[in-house]
């Protein structure tokens, strides 16, 4: 029965490959909003603008105290209350921009703010703009704080994704969850699954890792 | 969508909220126990001189960091009664989400552990101290004191991460919300509850961390 079943799952691998595009599709498109979002939000709330920041910061504060799946409901449910209709794909990316610009502009106002004030002030008194200081002092000793958490960031958006298979996207998960209706062994279906997320993560981890290391060198065994 | 919120709806519900908010309070507590032992248990096999051991560990907490939580628990869900095994749904979900936060906490606890000056071990093995004794008043003590923010931290994910388990039937929060929308349809209502409940959960636990911030006993660790 089992190797029966193994072929049957061999045989909707192209089924699976699909739901991988679509897990590739959300993440990515939402990792480009998110970031470019995440990085505008960032460099507002980093310069302590006085109405803005605390309502971007308020903001944050709710989307990071609620979980995802709470988060995709409201925008697949509630928003065509309001007159917005929505398919699944768009809320799917909606939801999924709109959490990743949250963790990346905690990121980058942190980033931001690890930058010795020292650095502004003799950047004010060399006669540099707004925009040069920020382009050529802040954000390039900003970038070294940033950039390891925002690779990890990057993981942890590949992987709340498989959560928009609550609304009907077919990603991933939902693949999985479809398929094991057909061939009823949890542990196979589920290890592919697995597999395929891994293959796209963990090299993104190991990224972050090194980029980490290039910072601190510590190593200790018990 | 404000002007037609019905709130007398919310108040009938209330009682199921305030079961289901329990619920979810003793599913990320359970969650959370067992991710602790979990996490102390899998840094200390990372951590350890054999090869074999580390390497194993290793494998644990990289391919639950390489796979989405989803993933894992319909894994379990459905991978567990293939094996045979069959358990209570709250069962297989505070199962994954113990495995995974389990993970998590031995990341973050490795990182508390190195950060204690490898003297302070040798000292412990100098002084007659077994393993044991050397984690348990040496090495652990500093360690989940350093670290007490990260882990904060990750309670949080914890208990947002536990909506997840309302996909496999479980009576929480989240389900809460869900059933207003299916049985009153109402998803406005059920969902807003079901984040504000959540916000009280994100609240306490971050006032809880900043506190612990300023405490003493926490920060003399580092």
């Amino acid at each position: 029965m089992w190797a029966f079943y193994f072929n049957e799952l061999v045989r909707s691998i192209p089924f699976f490959l699909k739901g991988l595009w679509m897990t590739i599709a959300v993440s990515g498109l939402s990792l480009i909003f998110g970031t470019v979002i995440g990085f505008t939000w960032g460099i507002i709330r980093g310069a302590r603008y006085r109405v803005l920041s605390p309502v971007i910061g308020a903001w944050v504060d709710v989307i990071r105290g609620t979980p995802f799946l709470v988060q995709i409901f409201v925008v697949f449910f509630i928003l065509p209350e309001a007159g917005i209709e929505l398919e699944a794909f768009p809320a799917a990316v909606i939801a999924l921009t709109n959490l990743t610009a949250c963790f990346i502009c905690e990121i980058v106002a942190g980033g931001i703010q690890a930058v010795p004030t020292g650095q502004v002030e003799a950047a004010t008194a060399s006669g540099l703009s707004q925009i040069q200081q920020l382009r050529y002092i802040i954000m390039p000793q900003a970038m070294r704080t940033i950039l390891p958490p925002l690779v990890g960031q990057y993981v942890l958006l590949i992987k709340d994704s498989s959560v928009v298979s609550a609304i009907g996207v077919v990603d991933v998960t939902r693949v999985g969850w479809l398929t094991v209706q057909r061939i009823p062994e949890g542990i196979m279906v589920f290890g592919l699954v697995g597999i395929l997320y891994f293959i796209i993560c963990y090299p993104l981890i190991n990224l972050s890792n090194a980029l980490e290391r290039r910072m601190t060198v510590v190593s200790t065994r018990l | 969508m404000l002007e037609a919120f019905n709130y007398r709806l919310i108040l009938e519900y209330m009682p199921l909220y305030m079961q289901c908010f329990s619920a979810t309070l003793w599913l990320s507590g359970l969650g959370l126990l067992g991710a602790m032992l979990v996490g102390i248990a899998a840094c200390a096999m990372r951590l350890s001189r054999s090869r074999i051991v580390s390497r194993v560990a290793g494998v644990y907490i990289e391919s639950i960091r390489s796979t989405p939580l989803l993933a894992q628990l319909y894994f379990f869900y459905f991978g567990l009664p293939s094996l045979g095994i069959r358990l209570p749904e709250p069962a297989t979900g505070v199962l994954a989400l113990t495995l995974n936060s389990g993970a998590y906490m031995a990341e973050i606890i490795r990182a508390g552990v190195q950060a204690i000056p490898y003297g302070q071990i040798e000292a412990g093995v100098a002084s007659g101290l077994n393993y044991f004794q050397r984690m348990r008043y040496i090495v652990l003590p500093q360690a989940l004191g350093i670290t007490i923010a990260p882990l904060l931290g990750q309670s949080i994910v914890l208990v947002k991460d536990s909506s997840l388990l309302s996909l496999i039937s479980i009576m929480e929060l989240t389900r809460a919300g869900q059933v207003l929308t299916s049985e009153r349809f109402a998803p406005a209502e059920g969902f807003l509850t079901t984040a504000a409940f959540y916000l009280v959960i994100y609240y306490m636990l971050k006032t809880f961390s900043s506190w612990s911030q300023k405490r003493l006993i926490f920060r003399q660790a580092t």
